[in-house]
């Protein structure tokens, strides 16, 4: 780690720390959760080169698993977060396993097409997952302390997020992660180099896919409640659109586009029904202004303050 | 095993996959064009729909003019788009242009279900069509058979404008070799816009047939667009017969399926997607991987 990056978990730490008391702590759990969901996003899409545009399948995957194993079993949450996890994971391996063979613009179909498949098929599971109901009345457990509050919960939760946040960032920063980008930069070289590229493909995708389920079971039993929203192509572009709006191949991009949209969501949800078409004109207006999302230009303006900082310094020593 | 109900779902299958068909069309010329994949395509197919419901009732103008008058005024509002917008990206990756058009999907979805609700609105079917006929055991709406043989109709056309005429020769050099076509002095980049307007249309076309079977509603596409992504693997991108015979095929085979099991309908169009990536990655109709 270099000292930039102690620096930045510091910060990291301490926003997610104080979120509950700057914003009301529901907003905040989202957001975190949000964000480490388009961390995993941003896994596949920053440092692989595969925009998966499914992934609310293992958000959702994982929500439902939680959500139901809190439910059936009595489960404390951290453990019925880890059935998610594992339900996701075992999702995503078939599902990357037929996604890896399409590359690019297909990629992207194919993962949005599955995701969809599984909302479907959890629609109609009615019995089991109560169709449009969605599972109700999950409870939110751990052995000897009362999570009565959303902000008891988030403080709960908060070190499994992190987990992941650290999983996600130890995934990037390893040896795999290298080989991850150089097929993301070349895949034929990477191949010729003599790196099994599918075998790396597949693992970052079923890696992703338990981020996201981790993100998603919280989630679930966060709201006590996992439905079909879960599942909807709508949640899989969300993702995408965070990871964008903060800055692809970054990690903490995610975490800032998670936190813009969903305040401006949660702003004008008293305004419109509609938010759609807020977040559209944001994806519109960053595709075509700045590809490269905030996270480079933030980046840019607290390197351009430092070194004003200690021009300013050295000024006043001389 | 009822032989009227499965001759009903062929015929339902076939409608689905006229639109599938129509669908998938568009989505391939455009892409063979410009190298986008038009998330919006199942938004553009709902303007489609509301075209053709506003000239109803805005200045009671029917089916038949509408049929004609609601695609080109969408595909003139896509020409707008992709000057101001796509034209911007063409080069880049074309996630770019995936990621725009989803923005573009979103908005449009958004802003008319800002304008018009959730709910659905009712549009009539045409007289001349209204009646119903006998086919062997059961009766059928005629208007569902119309929507049939009219998108073959649409479908050959496209097919006879791409491959066999002279417009469709420059599209075809200017898709594979873009310099060279200029280096001979034809003006690619308004072709480019001609056949994004055909593709945009072809979807507003599908979506004024829909009008009168499925209410017209905000939201009629946002399905819609994901099975046709899946229409389109299984298919590649590469062809028009290959777009046309995997939307007419999934369409029938779904629907087949659906005697089985009528809630996994849908459902057996992404399973046959999963096997096609098993057995042939590339599409059934694909000569070459086009990723």
């Amino acid at each position: 780690m270099t000292r930039r990056d102690i620096a930045l978990l510091v910060v990291g730490i301490g926003i997610a720390l104080v979120l509950p008391r700057v914003l009301y702590s529901a907003l905040a759990l989202r957001i975190v959760l949000w964000a480490l969901f388009a961390v995993s996003v941003d896994l596949l899409l920053g440092y692989g080169g595969m925009l998966s545009f499914g992934h609310a399948a293992f958000w959702g995957a994982g929500g439902y698993a939680a959500a139901l194993l809190a439910k059936a079993y009595q489960l404390p949450f951290p453990l019925a977060a880890l059935g998610g996890i594992a339900v996701a994971m075992a999702l995503a391996a078939p599902i990357g396993y037929l996604a890896i063979r399409r590359r690019g613009i297909y990629f992207a179909m194919v993962t949005l097409a599955f995701a969809q498949m599984l909302f479907y098929v959890v629609n109609e599971l009615r019995d089991l997952t109560g169709g449009e109901n969605g599972v109700q009345g999950v409870p939110k457990i751990l052995p000897g302390i009362s999570l009565g509050r959303t902000s008891d919960f988030y403080y709960a939760a908060l070190p499994l997020v992190l987990i992941g946040f650290f999983v996600a960032y130890r995934i990037v920063h390893s040896p795999f992660g290298h080989v991850l980008v150089s097929i993301r930069d070349n895949e034929a070289r990477a191949q010729a180099l003599g790196y099994p590229t599918q075998r790396y493909k597949l693992i970052a995708f079923v890696l992703s896919g338990g981020i996201a389920g981790l993100a998603g079971s919280l989630f679930a039993i966060g709201n006590s409640f996992a439905s079909l929203e879960l599942l909807h192509w709508t949640t899989s572009g969300s993702a995408v659109l965070m990871t964008v709006l903060g800055g692809m191949g970054t990690l903490w991009g995610g975490g800032v586009g998670a936190a813009i949209v969903l305040l401006l969501e949660d702003s004008l949800s008293s305004v419109t029904e509609a938010p759609g078409i807020v977040t559209g004109a944001i994806l519109i207006a960053i595709v075509l202004g700045f590809r490269r999302g905030l996270a480079p230009a933030l980046h840019t303006a607290a390197v351009l303050a430092w070194a004003r900082l200690r021009a300013m310094r050295a000024a006043r020593e001389a | 095993m009822d032989l009227g109900y499965v001759s009903i779902q062929l015929f339902n299958g076939l409608v689905n996959g006229a639109f599938y068909a129509l669908l998938s069309l568009g989505l391939a010329i455009i892409f063979g064009v410009l190298r986008v994949v038009n998330f919006a395509h199942g938004a553009v197919y709902m303007l489609g729909a509301f075209a053709a419901y506003l000239l109803l009732q805005q200045f009671d103008i029917g089916f038949w003019p509408a049929l004609v008058l609601a695609p080109i005024g969408v595909a003139l509002l896509g020409v707008v788009v992709e000057r101001l917008l796509l034209r911007r990206l063409y080069g880049l990756d074309p996630l770019y242009n995936f990621l725009l058009t989803f923005g573009l999907a979103l908005f449009l979805q958004d802003a008319m279900r800002l304008r018009f609700g959730i709910q659905g609105q009712p549009y009539p079917t045409p007289d001349e069509l209204s009646a119903s006929v006998s086919l062997g055991p059961v009766s059928y709406p005629v208007y569902r058979l119309f929507v049939i043989a009219f998108s073959l109709l649409i479908c050959v056309a496209t097919w006879y404008l791409i491959e066999r005429t002279r417009l469709g020769m420059v599209v075809r050099a200017a898709t594979e070799r873009a310099e060279l076509t200029r280096a001979l002095g034809i003006d690619v980049d308004r072709w480019v816009t001609a056949v994004f307007a055909i593709g945009i249309g072809l979807a507003a076309l599908a979506g004024v047939l829909a009008a009168p079977m499925r209410n017209v509603a905000p939201l009629m596409g946002s399905e819609l667009i994901i099975l046709t992504f899946a229409v389109v693997v299984i298919g590649g991108l590469g062809s028009i017969v290959g777009a046309v015979t995997a939307g007419f095929l999934i369409g029938v085979l779904a629907s087949l399926g659906a005697v089985f099991n009528p809630a996994f309908e849908n459902v057996i169009v992404f399973a046959l997607m999963a096997v096609v990536l098993l057995v042939r990655p590339a599409g059934l109709f694909s000569s070459r991987e086009a990723a």
